[in-house]
């Protein structure tokens, strides 16, 4: 009889299920599907459960001592449930059947769903054979690679003291590093099923001079992802020379003089400027909020024709690559913007069935205690014909922005972001350091601004926040130039 | 999910049975709910139901390890001990964190009120109608595109092995709306406001629509200012803003990592005009969320930082206030590096100023009411920012929104150019401070 294979609800208090505890793998298929099953018994459209374990430790040099040594271990899970437009969303910590079953049920309680009858069938969601990119990568073997705890100290120790030969008037040296290995384990009552292991580490330098009056404060970082052997192959030696070469010029330079002016911006983390002006209006979350100027500009031209900008996952070892999203999705690469002709937004899947755009494996989230949303990956201006010079030789004056620091957009769709370390320029050549810029600026206008793009695209690590919490992504630009932008200062 | 007595016990079981004999333990369990609408329909309800904890243990040469986990279960916890037993051989040798000496002292008990917690659809509903308050304001407000209603209980506890044992329990219930606008021909405006309270039925949501409408309204009609330097007027929020960005002042930790714009030499000198009061004060009655104990198990406390433009007093941990021979001061967080942050500002004026100001009658002053971006416009080791922010030109009580600028200057000059405290207390999530009045800022415009 086919209903002696079909579960019963009064039968799932007696179920004994042995998923693996260390690892996510097949043996959660079955106590998985038999939630998704009951979820949709109990009459929800959709249901998602999202598992995750995460093994995370930083550490901290100070001058000459490790002062911190800091490891975080944590487990939880994450059930989204959709009923029509309304969606919830309960985390828990506890990834037993019973305390899964207990975070699905009070996430169907809040949609006012009742569990089936004690006679009702389950219906049986079918997952697909489980997509296990961690497997098919080797990526089960990355974190035993990893440096230990000893190795750790002592290449942030070589960092600081190689940051002490190199800096003059040092107030304080620090070197940072942090560890993010992360499991994760997706199932969807669509059929989704798929498994994933990320490893992301960073390390850098945060180095303060003083001179009487004179401070300057700098930070400057490397960011990996997939790399098991990354911090063993920082070159802190360089990182060391090129943030002592910039905390000693901005150390004595002038406060900027507030005005418009056209600027240049330094490739690689100068992409901060595309990520804030236009990146985040370009996700659906912004779109179905109706806080993106954007929303209904695709195929239209939005920015100079000299830009075409790509989002996606797929780059080797940039730090927002990911081989599927936190929704189970392959990750693509998406074009945003080909000659200034807006092509495609970033979409999650809420955001798609909201908005009509189409998923771009662009589903992320800090963590378990998130819900997924459209978010960027690795976002960047695509190289131009220009050379560097003959971006520097159309400017009268203006100011050469080197090294950026954050920034963020606004409801509305202004931004804003600042400037860690910038000189004036003065009939194309290069003058004299300032400090205590911000740039601020509407996207709108600003995207038709940025009207050359030098050859020499390069990406930088970065940590993006909104709505599903921080999450590491990558911007990244050849040389620009903007011909015109608000640069507030003194 | 086990309780938090389940979790003191299960952790000293562990650390009993793996032969640890000094260790301390800070955890908290938070059972939260929130709710966001958008266009009368709920749009996501999101709960949660989580633990976490933060193991400190010292092995036999004195040296210390730490390792935080949200797997609370015995298991879970007898693997933090561990791993925070390994790490504690790569631990610091100088100045290595040790347990309060204000650990055991008793607190005088504080009620464990928990509020009911109101059923889901109450909180829809009740958001659903802000929302339908806030588009029937005015024709103009087309959209609430961020907007939250959110209940939550928390429990946390300290204990450590030599006989601490702290226990608190408390509720909060807090609503943020933040409207947009959209008009022909012009720019889209918006503007928000927060309110937080111990529960549901105390909260302000009325106030909250309110706030947020006339600020919204307030700024359809903007326009542009001209760069130079201005007499600038900081709202609570604003002026308490800035005073976070930069609060390695009063930081013991950070002035003696040499990452403070103070040194300890500098208690007792005039960093700020004398019209202006600063204390950090948990127990401040306005804060509904006073906690009575930091995570090292110190009670909290009032302390003065600034009394009448003089630098008084700096936040301690307990391994701070051990190297600058002081007491803990109940604001340190449980970690392998002590940090040290505030609990609670209160600002406020006991002096007499020369001339009491109004914005009713002043003329061209900058009414700050919003300080955006400081996480990128703020030097705090320089003691510089440069901030976009969100405000209007006041004449005589006239106020014109300002489309867009900056405010730049530097943090202690600003403390020295102080005219005017108000007295009005405002109430915010970081304290409660009056409108501050500042002699002269850097503007850009256009």
């Amino acid at each position: 009889m086919l209903t002696s294979t079909l579960l019963l609800s009064n039968q799932l208090p007696t179920l004994q299920y042995s998923s693996t505890p260390e690892r996510f793998d097949e043996t959660w298929e079955a106590p998985l599907a038999t939630l998704l099953g009951l979820g949709r018994a109990a009459g929800a459209d959709f249901i998602e459960l999202f598992l995750e374990r995460r093994n995370y430790i930083s550490s901290l040099a100070e001058d000459d001592a490790i002062t911190s040594i800091s490891p975080s271990l944590s487990t939880g899970a994450g059930v989204r449930i959709f009923r029509g437009k309304a969606d919830c969303y309960v985390s828990t910590n506890d990834l037993s059947f019973p305390g899964l079953k207990a975070a699905l049920e009070k996430g169907l309680s809040i949609l006012g769903l009742q569990l089936p009858t004690a006679k009702a069938f389950i219906p049986e969601i079918n997952l697909e054979l489980l997509r296990d990119y961690a497997t098919k990568r080797g990526k089960d073997a990355w974190l035993p690679v990893c440096s230990s705890i000893r190795e750790m100290g002592e290449i942030l120790l070589d960092g600081t003291a190689h940051l002490k030969q190199k800096a003059s008037h040092v107030q304080s040296r620090r070197a940072t590093y942090f560890r993010d290995w992360q499991e994760v384990l997706i199932a969807a009552s669509d059929g989704t099923f798929a498994r994933d292991i990320r490893l992301t580490q960073s390390v850098g330098f945060n180095l303060l001079c003083a001179d009487g009056a004179n401070r300057s404060s700098i930070g400057d970082r490397a960011g990996n992802t997939s790399d098991a052997n990354f911090l063993r192959t920082w070159d802190s030696q360089q990182a060391a020379e090129k943030i002592a070469e910039s905390a000693g010029k901005m150390l004595y330079a002038d406060y900027v003089e507030s005005g418009t002016y056209p600027i240049i911006m330094a490739n690689h983390f100068g992409g901060v400027i595309f990520h804030e002006a236009c990146g985040h209006l370009l996700e659906t979350t912004q779109i179905e909020r109706n806080t993106s100027p954007f929303a209904d500009k695709k195929g239209e031209k939005i920015a100079h024709e000299s830009l075409t900008a790509w989002d996606e996952g797929r780059s080797e070892n940039a730090f927002g690559t990911i081989d599927m999203d936190d929704e189970g999705m392959p990750a693509q690469r998406t074009l945003l913007i080909e000659k200034g002709v807006l092509k495609n937004f970033l979409a999650d899947r809420t955001g798609s069935s909201r908005t009509g755009h189409p998923r771009t494996g662009s589903g992320r989230r800090q963590n378990y205690t998130y819900a997924a949303a459209s978010r960027m990956r690795n976002t960047y201006i695509d190289s131009g014909e220009y050379s560097i010079d003959e971006l520097f030789a159309s400017v009268d004056k203006g100011i050469y922005c080197k090294k950026m620091g954050g920034g963020s957009v606004g409801a509305t769709g202004q931004f804003n972001f600042s400037v860690d370390e910038a000189y004036l320029i003065e009939n194309g050549k290069i003058t004299k350091p300032l400090k205590g810029a911000i740039l601020i600026g509407e996207a709108k206008e600003i995207m038709n601004k940025i009207s050359m793009c030098s050859q020499d695209l390069e990406i930088a690590p970065g940590f993006c926040g909104s709505v599903s919490g921080s999450i590491y992504t990558t911007v990244g630009q050849p040389h620009i130039k903007v011909d015109s932008i608000t640069v507030g200062g003194r | 999910m086990p309780n938090i007595n389940e979790i003191a016990n299960s952790a000293k079981d562990n650390a009993g049975k793996l032969g640890i004999k000094k260790f301390d333990i800070y955890g908290s369990t938070v059972d939260d709910t929130s709710v966001q609408v958008d266009q009368g329909e709920p749009k996501q309800v999101k709960a949660s139901n989580r633990s976490g904890v933060t193991v400190r243990v010292w092995n036999e040469d004195n040296t210390m390890g730490v390792t935080s986990t949200t797997d609370v279960d015995p298991k879970g916890l007898e693997l933090a001990l561990k791993t925070a037993y390994e790490a504690s051989f790569f631990g610091v040798k100088e100045n290595v964190p040790d347990f309060s000496p204000e650990a055991t002292i008793p607190i005088p008990n504080k009620p464990q009120d928990k509020a009911p917690q109101a059923p889901v659809a109450e909180l829809i509903e009740k958001l659903l109608v802000a929302e339908k308050e806030l588009l029937a304001a005015h024709p103009a407000i087309k959209g609430v595109p961020y907007n939250g209603l959110s209940q939550r209980d928390i429990d946390r506890f300290y204990l450590n092995s030599d006989g601490a044992v702290r226990t608190e329990s408390h509720s909060l219930a807090s609503v943020y709306l933040y409207s947009k606008t959209e008009e022909e021909g012009k720019k889209p405006r918006s503007a928000g406001a927060f309110r937080i309270n111990q529960s549901l039925d105390n909260l302000d949501i009325n106030g909250c629509i309110k706030e947020t409408a006339d600020k919204t309204i307030s700024h359809l009609n903007y326009e542009k200012i001209k760069t130079g330097k201005y007499r600038v007027v900081f709202s609570a929020e604003a002026f308490l803003s800035l005073l976070g960005a930069f609060s390695n002042l009063f930081n013991a930790q950070s002035i003696l990592d040499n990452q403070s714009l103070s040194t300890p030499d500098d208690l007792g000198k005039e960093i700020a005009s004398p019209l202006i009061s600063v204390y950090d004060d948990a127990l401040h009655p306005a804060n509904v969320g006073a906690e009575t104990f930091d995570g090292e198990g110190t009670p909290t406390r009032q302390i003065s930082l600034i009394e009448n433009g003089v630098l008084t007093g700096f936040l301690h941990s307990a391994g701070t206030a051990k190297r600058l021979n002081t007491q803990p001061t109940g604001n340190a967080s449980i970690g392998a590096k002590v940090s040290v942050s505030p609990n609670f500002y209160h600002v406020f004026s006991t002096a007499t100023p020369e001339q009491e100001f109004s914005l009713e009658t002043a003329e061209n002053v900058i009414l700050i009411d919003d300080l955006q971006a400081l996480h990128a416009g703020v030097k705090s080791l320089q003691g510089s920012f440069s901030l976009p922010f969100d405000g209007w030109l006041v004449n005589k009580g006239v106020r014109t929104s300002i489309e867009s600028a900056t405010v730049a200057g530097d943090f202690l000059e600003l403390l020295k150019s102080i005219i005017y405290v108000e007295k009005e207390p405002e109430l915010t999530p970081g304290g409660v401070c009056p409108k501050i009045w500042v002699n002269e800022l850097s503007i850009t415009g256009e």
